[in-house]
């Protein structure tokens, strides 16, 4: 599903961020990335994202190549992609159903036909009765939860996560990645960026350590 | 999931046709930036006030300008003139020569006023009758008033009048309205400054819409950055933008509408006491639907311009970092 081949990125500098990066998602999946920060993580979810473009090698998700995206047709790629954030990138000037909504209204769905779906969306993470609430007087684990319905509720095959957990305590972390997990179950690919490695542990998920831009280790606990 | 054709569209969601999916998006941004406006009434209200007076000055000097020239054109049917004759010429000869210029085409008619009538004229309108009784003879030429059909150009109007005093019966002919010529003249130069004046207003608007929205872009930085992150397109960020241009120009061009309206309004009293002491039977024709929707046309047109042109600047530049 997310295929890397020999990813290089070099920032303007000079700096490289990534060096001869190769990785493989299987379909339907649930892989984390770790290392240090600056090790490359972020980098690496923001070519998923097409945010950067690799500077050599390939990049591929869902067999689209993501060198072959003309940057107008970046939008329509992105759609496709769940993405959430390590500081949830909500909008505080309106309530929690329109932020859930605002991926279903920019496809073009009318508010009265997105309702169900973002009704869903929320009862998914547990936040169904905070849906007209201002995101800002939500907990941080909330507005997490708030930016993960918005993730899913296009229904996408691919969820990304940069440090979902980042800002949340051990209990809230968990409590997040069972929603990641839950997702998983049903289908959906999921790649993490997380440094929490004893909360990676007690999930069971294969672990594809980072440093400095390349490839560390690989854990896998099913071999 | 291959990337479809329409940029917008997300092919899983649902299968309405492209054109609800347009309008919906429409309908929800057109509403959402109206309520954007509402949520900040002071500076918008600010923004419409400039735009309303903008659009009213040039508006209001075009009403001006029509009502004149059509108090004016009541004055050009008159382009009247007299030809004096010789005066050796008698009445029998000037009845001729009347009959003669009453057949060109160029002529709408002839009246002859001979050297007895005017006489008789002159000595009841001038006072000086019992001075004029002593004269001898009578010193008044008969004379010819003549109108010139109305499809006259200034051009053939010289060549008539030329022709008729080459006449050799013709002593001299007197033009006695070149001044409504002149008046045409003026206001003709007064519309063109109007046009060039409108140009620049027109510009002005461009410029205090174009700034408006940019700050507006400005402060929604965050919103389009996490808008475009989760996928939205720039025509998908910039619809918002274009329609508050829209509504600026909608409401500024009305407000000028009403503006222009209320002022004729005001000068309909002081004009219709002027009217009455020329004895003068003076309308003011208020803006038509016409000019009416030409207003409203110019200042939606304006707003949509300027909105588009910085929107598409400026949201090219705003990517996720």
């Amino acid at each position: 599903m997310i295929h890397l081949d020999n990813v290089t990125k070099r920032f303007p500098g000079g700096q490289e961020a990534l060096s001869g990066l190769s990785i493989e998602v299987q379909k339907g999946e649930m892989v984390f990335v770790t290392g240090h920060s600056g090790a490359g993580k972020s980098t690496l979810l923001r070519l998923i994202a097409v945010i950067e473009r690799p500077t050599s090698g390939q990049v591929i998700v869902d067999k689209q190549n993501t060198r072959r995206v003309k940057r107008r047709k970046i939008p329509a790629y992105r759609r496709q992609i769940g993405m959430v954030f390590q500081d949830h990138k909500l909008l505080y000037d309106r309530p929690v159903f329109d932020n859930v909504a605002l991926p279903l209204i920019i496809a073009g769905v009318s508010h009265r036909d997105a309702g169900r779906r973002v009704r869903a969306a929320l009862d998914q993470v547990g936040l169904l009765h905070k849906e007209k609430q201002n995101p800002q007087t939500c907990s941080a684990g909330e507005q997490q939860r708030v930016g993960i319905a918005r993730a899913i509720v296009t229904r996408p095959k691919v969820l990304i996560a940069d440090e979902p957990t980042g800002n949340l305590d051990p209990e809230l972390s968990l409590e997040v990645m069972r929603i990641f997990r839950r997702f998983n179950e049903v289908g959906v690919t999921l790649l993490i960026a997380s440094h929490d490695i004893s909360l990676i542990d007690r999930l069971g998920c294969r672990r594809i350590a980072l440093e400095d831009g390349r490839l560390r280790q690989e854990v896998d606990p099913w071999q | 999931m291959a990337v479809t054709r329409n940029s917008d569209a997300v092919t899983p969601v649902r299968s309405s046709s492209a054109f609800s999916i347009w309008l919906t998006r429409h309908a929800n941004s057109s509403v959402g930036a109206l309520g954007h406006l509402s949520r900040q009434p002071f500076s918008s209200l600010m923004i419409v006030l400039v735009i309303a007076v903008t659009l009213a000055l040039p508006a209001a000097i075009n009403v001006v300008v029509k009502n004149a020239q059509s108090i004016s054109g009541g004055w050009e049917n008159a382009l009247d003139f007299s030809v004096y004759l010789r005066l050796d010429v008698s009445v029998s000869e000037a009845e001729g020569i009347a009959r003669l210029i009453g057949q060109r085409a160029d002529v709408e008619s002839v009246n002859l006023v001979t050297a007895e009538a005017a006489l008789t004229e002159f000595k009841d309108q001038s006072g000086f009758g019992a001075a004029l009784d002593q004269l001898g003879d009578n010193p008044l030429p008969h004379a010819l008033v003549v109108r010139p059909s109305p499809g006259n150009t200034d051009a053939s109007l010289t060549l008539l009048q030329e022709e008729i005093g080459n006449l050799p019966e013709s002593e001299l002919v007197q033009v006695d309205t070149e001044w409504v010529q002149r008046f045409q003249a003026i206001l003709d130069i007064v519309r063109q400054a109007i046009a060039i004046g409108s140009a620049l207003l027109g510009i002005a608007i461009v410029v205090v819409i174009g700034n408006t929205i940019r700050l507006d872009i400005e402060n929604r930085r965050e919103e389009i950055e996490v808008t475009k992150l989760i996928g939205a397109s720039n025509a998908f960020v910039r619809r918002p933008f274009l329609w508050t241009g829209f509504w600026y120009g909608l409401l500024g061009g009305s407000l000028a509408l009403v503006l222009v309206q209320y002022g004729l309004y005001l000068l309909k009293d002081p004009l219709a006491r002027l009217a009455g002491l020329y004895q003068g039977n003076i309308t003011v024709a208020a803006l038509d639907l016409n000019e009416s929707s030409v207003i409203i046309g110019a200042a939606v047109f304006l707003g949509l311009f300027a909105s588009w042109i910085t929107a598409a600047r400026h949201m090219r530049r705003i990517e996720p970092r």
